[in-house]
């Protein structure tokens, strides 16, 4: 069992190096948001603490860390989100301004 | 059968994420990519309810609840200049979550005497050690990024001592943890460790050294998930904390490189707590060459090629806006604008890169230090924007220097450099700059937001 696990874990710490490595400087933060939320998947193990019924206190800990893991799977994956979406072109700039950007802060003079 | 289900959405799950991950390689394909991996989450969790260990739903509501309902705002609300202190609340809380969790199976395992095997209670010791120090570690982290506490370091004489003593004191917890898996002694005693420890290895590092602390943190918040994963004898934690532990450990290796210091040096050497002497080449007669608004303005307007070096004052002063009209005003007059940044500007990795996208500049604009760091030479004018050590020449002439050997940005070599700085400070490690004192540097003082409205204004009157 604890060899299966080991095979596991670094076989997916190599895919990470080599994904992560190619990862560009410029999207260094959202990588960092992306992954916080991706390891909010510890809300699986939180789930199983939380309901199964081992308790209170058991319970009552798996429910503080179902909030928490929830917090950063939800916050983690929006605010990802929400910087790639600032990502643009200069291309994808134009065609955005002409088309659908409400004045947020595009108020330039022409 | 139903246990077969799990796997089978646990599997799916694990290709979503690492396809998301895969696409932060490309810019143009990323948040399509992070949607499978929000989706894949979303499979995980649904597949996970139907756990057959899960015999009450009623506390898992209410936490989802709360989750939801405190990671909303967290996600929306929170501005994007707020982003490093954000990311190491996030790494705190992800490291409660996984602690919390450890806590958890250990109590129940002892207590309904469910047996404890060693291999387990190593796991369970990993991942409450290295939760927990994260968890106080990013914490004190966050009040430093919010500014609640100093932002320098803060040091004590025998510092290092403590850090000894305390990493001796964690070593022989674990020794017993692992001799008598029971003894709850050594368990718990081990989270109180940790939990010090993370805060003194946190509090002696200065702010421009964050992006460095706040990486290994991610780097420690993936293991503990790992370890989870280990103690639980559940893939996909393994798969996601080895991810997360990577991805951490990368940027930590990258910040570190880009500031030519090793982590040791990081952690434990608390720039600027010892004056060193730098008084090489102080020979009285530097003067600094100070520039009105007005001329500045001249010289930007007529320039064809602009190259802006944003720095962490860019990021206090919220400038990234004006700096995106500046720009606007230049290219119509002809010039064309670039963004040079450094890998360690800012408070935490890609800081600089996130601001100037979210002030609606293209990404196309934004450049590397090694991919732009051949141009300077032929650039009109480089603008510095708060930023100090990273365009500090000594790093490549001077071997005294304290970041002598650091890579920087070569805007010395440009053709003209204008300066934006609020005073004469020297910069977060103390030293000099002498790129201000350099024959084609002029300073432009004041705050960068207002002395940028102030050349906007200027260049659109012209």
């Amino acid at each position: 069992m604890f060899l299966l696990q080991i095979y596991v874990f670094v076989l997916a710490a190599f895919l990470g190096f080599q994904i992560i490595g190619r990862v560009p400087p410029l999207l260094h933060t959202p990588l960092m948001a992306a992954t916080n939320a991706i390891s909010g998947i510890s809300l699986v193990g939180s789930l199983v603490a939380a309901g199964g019924g081992h308790g209170t206190l058991a319970s009552f800990l798996g429910f503080l860390a179902v909030a928490s893991a929830t917090t950063n799977v939800i916050g983690g994956f929006l605010i990802t989100d929400r910087m790639l979406g600032m990502f643009k072109r200069d291309e994808d700039k134009v065609k955005n301004d002409e088309a659908a950007k409400p004045a947020e802060d595009t108020e330039r003079p022409s | 059968m139903n246990e077969t289900f799990i796997q089978l959405a646990y599997i799916a799950s694990s290709v979503l994420f690492i396809l998301g991950l895969r696409s932060l390689t490309r810019p143009d394909q990323a948040r399509r990519g992070m949607r499978l991996a929000a989706l894949g989450m979303l499979v995980a969790i649904v597949a996970t309810l139907a756990h057959q260990q899960i015999v009450d739903y009623r506390w898992i509501a209410g936490g989802l609840v709360v989750g939801v309902i405190a990671g909303y705002p967290l996600g929306m609300w929170v501005p994007m200049t707020a982003m490093p202190q954000r990311i190491a609340m996030a790494l705190s809380l992800g490291a409660l979550a996984a602690t919390l969790v450890g806590v958890a199976e250990y109590y129940t395992r002892i207590h309904e005497a469910t047996g404890l095997g060693r291999g387990t209670a190593i796991a369970l010791g990993f991942e409450v050690m290295l939760g927990a120090l994260t968890v106080t570690g990013a914490s004190v982290a966050f009040l430093k990024l919010q500014e609640l506490i100093t932002g320098r370091p803060v040091t004590y004489r025998g510092q290092n001592v403590v850090t000894g003593i305390l990493v001796v004191v964690l070593l022989s917890l674990f020794g017993m943890l692992i001799a008598r898996p029971d003894n709850t002694f050594a368990f718990y005693g081990l989270i109180a460790v940790a939990a010090i420890f993370g805060v003194q290895l946190v509090m002696p590092i200065g702010g421009a050294d964050m992006p460095v602390v706040v990486a290994l943190l991610n780097s420690y918040a993936g293991l503990a998930a790992a370890a989870t994963g280990f103690a639980l004898n559940n893939n996909i934690l393994i798969i996601c904390g080895a991810l997360d532990g990577a991805s951490g450990f990368i940027l930590s290796l990258l910040m570190s490189k880009a500031m030519n210091r090793s982590f040791r040096n990081i952690i434990f050497g608390a720039f600027g707590s010892g004056p060193t002497a730098l008084a090489v080449d102080a020979t009285g007669d530097r003067t600094v060459r100070s520039l009105s608004v007005e001329d500045a303005a001249i010289q930007l307007a007529y320039a064809q090629l602009v190259v802006v070096v944003p720095g962490y004052g860019m990021a206090v002063a919220q400038a990234q806006h004006q700096v995106r009209e500046l720009a606007e005003l230049i290219e119509r007059n002809g010039g064309e604008v670039k963004y040079a940044v450094h890998p360690v500007a800012g408070r935490m990795p890609g800081h600089m890169n996130v601001l100037l996208a979210e002030a609606n500049i293209a990404y196309d604009r934004m450049y590397d230090m090694e991919e732009i760091n051949a141009d300077f030479e032929r650039v009109d004018v480089v603008l510095v924007i708060g930023a100090n050590d990273v365009v500090n020449p000594a790093a490549r002439s001077d071997p005294s220097s304290p970041i002598f050997g650091m890579p920087i940005l070569d805007a010395d070599k440009a053709k003209s450099v204008i300066v934006m700085k609020r005073g004469m400070a020297a910069g977060f490690a103390g030293i000099e700059n002498a790129l201000f004192y350099a024959p084609r540097t002029s300073m432009l003082f004041g705050d960068a937001k207002a002395t940028l409205t102030k050349l906007i204004g200027e260049i659109k009157a012209m």
